[in-house]
């Protein structure tokens, strides 16, 4: 191993981090847990809970309505997390944060209120072959119901996108790129930055799905230049129910509310409504207040420890899985792209993923074993479903370890 | 390991390795899809059913995993010079095997009569496996019914 990995190794000191996760610390099946399910949901440290448990024992109200201490405290509580998310993204405005339910109603807040008003007949919008289902069935909705045509960037079989292909798809009837910044079924980590800049040059915005890139890694929407930008609270560490769409403030303003209801108003009458300023225009109800305030947490917690930190940690927790699994031998990779984030994808010679699952959860290891929403993506490899570990910064070279002996089984069990 | 080598019995792997009846009936009387859509599960049944009401043949063609994939190969192994009531109630016994506590099963369908289904005796402690075990046999009874649906066992 290289000195560099080795130092990067001691950037963190998992340990003690791995005492803020209370339900890394138990039995499955009489084995201690081994979580490599992050990539479906990250487990939620202490902090995060004590945050939204002091937000139902001491400021449970609603907010922006009451003139009330306890509404007050809830509403301070509940914008203060959305100026951690805007530092956390670096944008520009607090009005550019939306709170949604996760990156899949992101997406769908853009592909219905944004797509409605911009996507015409003869249009195009591009996806990529990585996708996950959530970025693949709103803009075919879209596409439908407007006469838009949905095309597919294609990868290698590495699991790179084909940017040469890219590039000769990118024209003048592209309205919208949308495609994933990390791949969730196989790690890949798509160059955005030089993707938005190209789809920019023919006229288009881009859409990045980020639900599987914020807990690896630092992200800057403005650096990036992205026009829409989405995660999900409970892939960084932060409650379920509740994610973030950040958009350009000058296309939220032009676009028209998702959702009607109490908060997205500012004037109501039987003939009219004035509609709300941003962000307000895009979150109809009383919102999801506890996990806004978790999310807050989760923010915070993941820059005290650095999310440079994070991501050098995992890289060298990823170098040495895929260099671990590759030699048990018999067990095929899939997604190998030049950079890759948290996620390790395989096939054990001729054992369905499901059969693995179920004897590695047996080992206390918890894998996802599936087509992980992503059926386009097993298509092109040819397989019904891959085993998927995907790591996460308190996870151990030791969970590693208990993973290969728990696919030794897998092997011993099928031989 | 002992829980597993319950589910994973050596008639199971060698069922899932080598599925018998692995093939299409060209003049099937009646054909079924099942699909399991969160793991992807599918596969087609073939029944050859005489004028008597009998089943002569049954086979199917798909991909799955080993607790699927054996369990389609043993009901076709079975199915075979059954009746439809006989087939109807293979159906009702197989999904009281892997859905009850094996301590609440009716003590006709207990091991006797089983036959090689009794092997899937072990899925019932494994809940997320009982869909994989009895999509065949769903497959098998909308095929029955002559239903024009696809069968689900999520």
């Amino acid at each position: 191993m290289s000195t560099s990995v080795a130092n990067s190794v001691a950037i963190l000191d998992v340990e003690r981090l791995r005492q803020d996760f209370p339900a890394l610390h138990q039995q499955v099946h009489g084995r201690p847990l081994a979580y490599l399910d992050n990539a479906a949901s990250s487990q939620t440290p202490v902090q995060v809970i004590d945050a939204i448990r002091g937000f139902y024992e001491r400021d449970r109200s609603n907010v922006h309505r009451g003139v009330h201490e306890l509404s007050q405290r809830a509403t301070q509580s509940y914008e203060q997390a959305r100026i951690k998310v805007q530092r956390f993204l670096n944008a520009e405005a607090l009005e550019e944060i939306i709170y949604v339910r996760g990156a899949t109603e992101g997406i769908n807040l853009v592909a219905s209120s944004w797509g409605q008003a911009n996507i015409k007949a003869g249009d195009e919008v591009l996806i990529s072959a990585l996708e996950h289902h959530s970025n693949i069935v709103p803009w075919q909705m879209l596409c439908q119901r407007t006469g838009a045509k949905l095309r597919v960037i294609p990868m290698n079989d590495a699991g790179d996108l084909r940017l040469d292909i890219y590039a000769d798809m990118l024209s003048e009837r592209v309205k919208l790129v949308a495609v994933n910044h990390v791949s969730n079924a196989l790690g890949t980590v798509n160059p955005v930055k030089q993707m938005i800049a190209q789809a920019h040059a023919v006229g288009a915005i881009a859409m990045i799905d980020g639900a599987q890139a914020m807990p690896h890694m630092a992200v800057d929407v403005r650096d990036l230049d992205a026009d829409f930008y989405v995660f999900s609270g409970h892939k960084v560490y932060g409650p379920t129910g509740i994610g973030v769409l950040y958009g350009k403030r000058a296309l939220l303003e032009a676009m028209p509310p998702y959702q009607g209801g109490g908060d997205m108003i500012a004037y109501v009458t039987f003939e009219k409504t004035t509609y709300n300023e941003l962000p307000y225009k895009f979150e109809a109800g009383t919102p999801n207040i506890a996990d806004a305030i978790g999310l807050g947490a989760a923010i915070d917690y993941a820059q005290a420890v650095g999310m440079d930190a994070i991501a050098a940690y995992e890289a060298s927790l990823l170098d040495y899985a895929t260099e671990q699994v590759t030699a048990l031998g018999g067990i095929r990779l899939v997604g190998t792209a030049q950079e890759k984030a948290s996620v390790l994808s395989f096939i054990i010679g001729d054992v369905h993923a499901h059969d693995a699952g179920t004897i590695l959860d047996r080992e206390g290891i918890a894998v996802r074993a599936g087509h992980h929403c992503a059926q386009p993506v097993m298509d092109f490899y040819g397989v019904p479903a891959t085993t998927r570990a995907s790591f996460a910064f308190y996870n151990t070279r030791e969970e590693v370890d208990a993973l290969c002996r728990g696919l030794e089984k897998v092997k011993e069990l099928f031989g | 390991m002992s829980e597993l080598r319950d589910l994973y019995q050596e008639l199971i792997i060698d069922h899932s390795k080598k599925p018998r009846n692995f093939r299409v009936i060209e003049d099937a009387t009646c054909k079924a899809d099942g699909f399991n859509p969160l793991c992807g599960d599918k596969l087609r049944l073939y029944l050859k059913v005489d004028d008597e009401g009998v089943i002569r043949d049954a086979a199917f063609k798909g991909a799955g995993c080993a607790i699927s994939t054996a369990s389609a190969s043993i009901m076709t192994s079975m199915l075979k010079n059954q009746t439809l009531d006989q087939a109807r109630n293979l159906f009702e016994m197989f999904h009281q095997l892997v859905t009850r506590p094996n301590s609440e099963l009716n003590p006709e369908h207990s091991g006797i009569g089983l036959g090689k289904m009794a092997v899937f005796a072990g899925v019932n402690e494994f809940p997320a496996r009982v869909k994989c075990a009895t999509l065949a046999w769903h497959t098998m009874k909308n095929a029955l019914d002559g239903a024009e649906v696809e069968a689900h066992t999520e």
